[in-house]
């Protein structure tokens, strides 16, 4: 395991060491304050109603038995939104409240302010909603063909991909049909917020949100207000990995507030949350492989549909990272790949952690297993004589111009030495508490999976984050609009700004729309990049004009100059002052800082769309009990691409958190939707790993190949643990019994009712 | 509200609200509270009645307190006595909710899932149930009536559960789709009473009430080595598992399917008595 | 419906509440009248931990605990942990061993930890994992936290 403990020492540590989360004490003390722990004088609460439909028409709302109830402040419905009525991540296609259709089971149609939420939610039993239930478009197959259920139509985007010589055919060919359900974020601390009403007719907001930026401007809109009038603040963010981005309550929030004149706090409930959310997109995948007969692969060919539910989210981004990344971290000259992502009645899917390259993944190394099979040939080897290096040609016709060391990231995990043994005790084997297996009814399997995905924004996307530096007194105070969801960019910051400019105190100024430009989004592993970026050169920045003038002032060189320890010293010795003395005056920098352009996919998918690129290797051992089902992952291993360590106990952790969440897609979460209604909206029943689920995670090996334009070479680390995980696991099932096993999560009847089991 | 102290304490508060709800663990209760689905009037509170919380041997039966918690069942000489009853409540839940959820509400509750019922089954216990009134005593199946559903009159409640000693074996095993803090699909409960030459199996998940596989029992009563603990033929082994599965009768919901309930109620079965009669086939 | 005014003991402190619910939970109670948000809601059903706080000693999910049943109970809330203003060793150890991400579920862990300990103050890997299986971490699937707990049980033998 790689060592990982803080650094004792008593110097402030810098980039490459294990620095602690400045937020570290306040979280183990309970005082940090959670967007759910916010409180105001005189705050009122905020609860929503929602459509028991998946797909109905609405009559008529009668509010009036709501708003007589004492103790309620407001009942809201789609007519008090004076702005836009509707808001999109990508597409402006969602309404704030449902006013003439409801389009999934969950969506908001009106809201409430009032004293307690016992009151709240009298208040919403009392409104009465007329709906004439229609049958919903369940189906994403027959999305394209059915009548359209929005304005916008069914098919959100498709991408048709042609790379290559369209007439190549393999002598070997494999051919399989996959399918990925529907997974949660499951973040632990619920949507919430709270919403204050300002003197001069704004609002400030409070919460936990991925991009600041995107929501005030979202939010300003519906409420018909100038961005500068809507503020929005960072509250504590318990988790996001993508179930943020979209706006939630923050509409709801400010309509009620600004309607009351006072302080508003909304929470949900966790099954809201589930209805309150978009989720990981459901995919259906068919594949065929073409490769000769040394295993050099020859041609892709997929066909993919994802279902977008009611409202677009991030389909869009979603799709082209599907297609992009279909045919895998490989050599592929020729490639077909048809993606859509289409409108249902389902609920709304849209980011989670490495949306578009886990569905695939799961597909195209099931693949690579059944061609290296059909090769007689073992699989890790098959790979090997496909994986891409820097200078070779996605799929997409671009050219990985930065580091791509995926052979390197494959061998260091396929060769790792595992440490598992099989267990005695019944409790660590399938079955776990519920004891149900011996060790003579398990049979072990193992299986290695590689996967990738782009770093940052794609397509043209103009990406950029913004920081400010400023030092005053001998101490730094680093401003950015990020937001810190729990992955550590307040460590990263501090860090930063020790490295670039020698001081050992840096303060964190809050996260608000109000300071400071965009950071963009806390999503696509892209803040160590942008808004480590954006610090970096804010930091220079500073130290650059702090150092001129100092040079003025003392009739120094400037070149001879350097910060370090809390001290500005001339290189030559014969100048030195404290850092403290010479910042009395401030000294601040603002920078916007930019990644390379891309540009956009043309109509065969062809472009150089994609910044940076980041490959991971699982390889999962795993005990099955075949005759119940039943299945326990024994150990992960895993190697990644990083470019460069920042911090190692926080790349560990985004390495053993990722894969948990990959090893729950592969063996339990599923958001069960039937009808359009979703079955499982508690944690009672939508299962997350717990800690006698979740294996020892061994990090073979962290691949340092600094990333030619990337801050200090650091590649993004957040996502590729959740994309080979999942893909990784149900190989290792499969290895372990023989069967096919097409989707994931693997349910227990998959395997104990199968019939070609052998 | 009514912290009662006594089980007289509860009773009298009972008789005196009819419409009270009944607090012991809280880890069902409060479920409903928690969503505003429960409206509490009046509550009797029962988690510091001490009679409630104590066990003691009566002849050849145990008397539960309905105030036991799971941990509780887990501790001192009760695991001895009731394997299967201590393993079944190592299963509910996390350590924090058996640190509060009790055998009554269990019983209470009569989920189908709720996992000491099979084991309450297999040892044909009864339900103690106490009022401002009077006391009565029920079978497990006179107790649990349907799915959720009790025969607590709303002035009564249970006192405790009396289940036998046996000599014997005694097995609980569960299928969760999580290896903790899971919701059972599937369990059962075996239990082997030597003295009476017999094998008593309960089911879990499989019905709207817990069962009991009658036939396999009977089949199996006349299959094992009684004199010398000898596990039955492979065939009479094929045979009880067919009638275990045959017993249940499950339905689809999104933790399972019938189907696979069938099966697995089956593999249990089998691995329940491999345990128990080590030897023969698995 | 309104309960009479209560007073519960709160890390070692009487605190009086007044115009109540009889409703509400421990951890309704805790967060929004006793100014004491520390213990976390993520699920109020008893699912994912953590709420979790000592009652009398026990770990317990106070979201399942009706507040004004716990009058006359011993209850200690994450705040309560280190009363001196001191970290305490399960929460220092939290913080060293990089078990801390987004931090939601940290307040329970850390007193499902901290009542392990003080239970069992050299616990094998299984013991720790199933000690910790009711609090569900969505962050750091729990190699750091087990990391931490190792620490924690350093530091309380070490002070013992």
């Amino acid at each position: 395991m790689t060592d990982t403990r803080v650094e004792a020492g008593t110097r402030p540590p810098r980039l490459g060491e294990s620095a602690p989360r400045p937020d570290g004490t306040p979280k183990v003390a309970g005082s940090f304050a959670f967007s759910s722990d916010l409180w105001h004088d005189r705050m009122l609460w905020g609860g929503t109603l929602r459509s028991p439909h998946p797909s109905a028409r609405i009559r008529s709302i009668d509010i009036g038995p709501a708003v007589a109830l004492a103790g309620v402040h407001a009942v809201l419905t789609a007519a008090d939104v004076p702005g836009s009525p509707t808001y999109g991540l990508e597409h402006s296609d969602q309404p704030v409240l449902a006013s003439d259709v409801v389009r999934y089971e969950g969506e908001p149609v009106a809201v409430v302010a009032a004293d307690h939420p016992a009151t709240v939610r009298r208040a919403l039993e009392a409104i009465v909603v007329d709906y004439e239930p229609t049958d919903p478009l369940v189906d994403p197959l027959q999305a394209e063909a059915a009548d359209p259920i929005h304005p916008d139509g069914n098919l959100i985007r498709r991408i048709h991909l042609r790379h290559g010589d369209q007439g190549a055919v393999g002598e070997v060919q494999v051919e399989g049909t996959y399918e990925v359900g529907m997974q949660d974020q499951a973040f632990l601390g619920p949507e919430s917020g709270l919403a204050v009403p300002a003197e001069d007719g704004g609002v400030d907001l409070f919460v936990a949100t991925q991009w600041l930026h995107v929501d005030r401007d979202q939010v300003a809109a519906c409420l018909g207000l100038e961005p500068e009038r809507v503020r929005l603040t960072l509250a504590g963010v318990g988790g996001a990995f993508g179930a943020r981005e979209d706006l939630s309550l923050h509409v709801h929030l400010c309509l009620l507030a600004l309607h009351t004149g006072r302080p508003v706090k909304m929470v949900y409930s966790r099954e809201e949350s589930f209805h309150g959310h978009v989720h990981r997109h459901p995919a259906r995948m068919w594949y065929r492989h073409h490769a000769d007969r040394d295993g050099r692969l020859v041609r892709v060919e997929a066909r993919l549909v994802l279902d977008g539910g009611a409202y677009a989210s991030s389909s869009s981004a979603v799709i082209a990272n599907a297609t992009c990344f279909a045919a895998g971290p490989y050599r592929v000259p020729s490639a077909d790949i048809d993606g859509a992502v289409v409108r249902t009645n389902n609920p709304p899917c849209g980011a989670m952690r490495g949306f578009g390259a886990v569905q695939t993944c799961f597909a195209h190394e099931a693949q690579m297993d059944r061609l290296a099979d059909a090769l007689g040939m073992d699989p890790v080897e098959l790979r090997r004589r496909n994986v891409l290096a820097t200078g070779d040609r996605l799929v997409t016709g671009q050219v990985i111009v930065g580091t791509a060391p995926v052979a390197e990231v494959l061998d260091a995990c396929a060769e790792h030495p595992s440490a598992a043994a099989l267990a005695a005790d019944p409790m660590s084997l399938p079955g776990g508490a519920g004891r149900t297996a011996d060790a003579g009814h398990v049979r072990r399997g193992e299986a290695v999976a590689l996967g990738f995905k782009n770093l940052l924004f794609s397509e043209g996307f103009d990406d950029s984050s913004a920081a400010v530096c400023r030092i005053e007194d001998g101490v730094a105070t680093v401003t950015c609009a990020c937001a810190e969801v729990g992955q550590g960019f307040v460590t990263l910051a501090q860090q930063i700004a020790r490295e670039v400019l020698g001081v050992s105190e840096v303060l964190l100024a809050p996260a608000e729309t109000a300071t400071v430009g965009s950071a963009g989004s806390t999503s696509a592993s892209r803040q160590t990049w942008m808004s480590g970026g954006a610090v970096q050169a804010a930091c220079e920045e500073v130290r650059h004009r702090l150092l001129r003038r100092v040079a003025e002032s003392y009739g120094v060189d400037v070149d001879e100059l350097v910060l370090a320890d809390d001290r500005v010293v001339s290189l030559g010795g014969d100048f030195e002052a404290d850092l403290t003395a010479v910042t009395t005056v401030p000294v601040e920098a603002e920078v916007e800082f930019h990644h390379a352009p891309t540009q956009p996919l043309d109509e065969d998918g062809q472009g150089d769309a994609h910044v940076s690129f980041a490959f991971a290797a699982h390889r999962a051992i795993v005990d099955v009990d075949p005759d119940l089902g039943l299945v326990k992952v024994v150990e992960l291993t895993t190697s990644q691409d990083v470019g460069r360590v920042l911090n190692p106990l926080q790349a560990v952790g985004q390495l053993e958190g990722g894969a948990a969440q990959g090893v729950g897609l592969a063996v339990m979460e599923e958001v069960q939707v039937q009808d359009g209604r979703i079955r499982n909206a508690s944690f009672t029943d939508y299962l997350i790993p717990t800690a006698l689920d979740m294996p020892p995670v061994e990090v073979a090996a962290l691949i340092e190949q600094p990333e030619p334009g990337a801050p200090f070479g650091a590649k993004g680390i957040g996502e590729p643990p959740s994309i080979s995980s999942t893909a990784a696991v149900v190989a290792a099932i499969r290895h372990a019994t023989g069967l096919d096993l097409e989707r994931a999560p693997v349910r227990p009847a998959d395997i104990a009712l199968a019939e070609a089991r052998p | 509200m009514t912290i009662a102290r006594t089980l007289d304490d509860a009773c009298a508060a009972l008789a005196e609200h009819p419409q009270a709800r009944l607090l012991a663990g809280g880890t069902d209760l409060m479920v409903g509270v928690n969503r505003g689905q429960v409206g509490l009037d009046h509550v009797v509170v029962l988690d510091r009645v001490d009679e409630l919380r104590a066990w003691h041997r009566t002849g050849d039966d145990l008397l539960l307190g309905a105030g036991l918690t799971y941990a509780d069942l887990g501790r001192g000489d009760l695991p001895g006595l009731l394997p299967a009853l201590a393993q079944a409540a190592r299963t509910v839940g996390s350590p924090q909710i058996r640190n509060a959820g009790t055998l009554g509400g269990n019983l209470a509750t009569a989920s189908p899932a709720g996992d000491t019922l099979p084991v309450l089954a297999a040892l044909d216990a009864t339900v103690l149930l106490r009022s401002a009134t009077g006391s009565r005593e029920l079978p497990l199946a006179g107790f649990v009536t349907g799915v959720k559903q009790n025969a607590l009159e709303p002035d009564e409640l249970i006192e405790a559960v009396r289940v036998p000693v046996l000599d014997g074996p005694q097995e609980f095993l569960k299928v969760g789709t999580r290896n903790a803090m899971v919701i059972s699909v599937v369990s059962l409960a075996l239990v082997v009473d030597r003295g009476g030459r017999g094998v008593r199996v309960g089911l879990g998940s499989v019905a709207p009430v817990p069962l009991r596989a009658a036939e396999a029992e009977a089949h199996l009563a006349d299959h094992v080595g009684w004199d010398d603990g000898s596990p039955p033929a492979p065939d009479a082994v094929d045979r009880f598992v067919e009638l275990v599965a045959g017993a249940a009768r499950p339905i689809d919901d999104h933790r399972g399917s019938a189907d696979y309930r069938r099966h697995a109620v089956g593999v249990l079965a089998r691995r329940a008595l491999h345990r128990a009669f080590p030897g023969g086939d698995r | 419906m309104s309960a009479d005014p209560y007073v519960l003991r709160v890390n070692g402190r009487d605190h009086e509440v007044p115009d109540a619910h009889l409703g509400e939970s421990l951890l309704w109670v805790l967060r929004e009248r006793l100014g004491l948000p520390g213990s976390k809601n993520a699920c109020e059903e008893g699912e994912c931990g953590s709420c979790s706080v000592q009652v009398d000693g026990e770990l317990v999910c106070s979201c399942l605990v009706l507040a004004a049943s716990a009058v006359g109970r011993e209850v200690i809330t994450i705040e309560g942990l280190a009363p001196d203003g001191e970290l305490a060793d399960v929460q220092r150890a939290f913080v060293e061993a990089g078990a801390v991400q987004c931090g939601f579920c940290t307040p329970g862990l850390l007193m499902a930890v901290d009542t392990l300990l003080d239970a069992d103050p050299s616990p094998d890997e299984l013991t720790v994992r199933e000690a910790i299986s009711g609090n569900l971490c969505r962050c750091t699937g729990y190699g750091r936290i087990l990391a931490a707990v190792e620490i924690a049980a350093d530091l309380r033998r070490e002070a013992s």
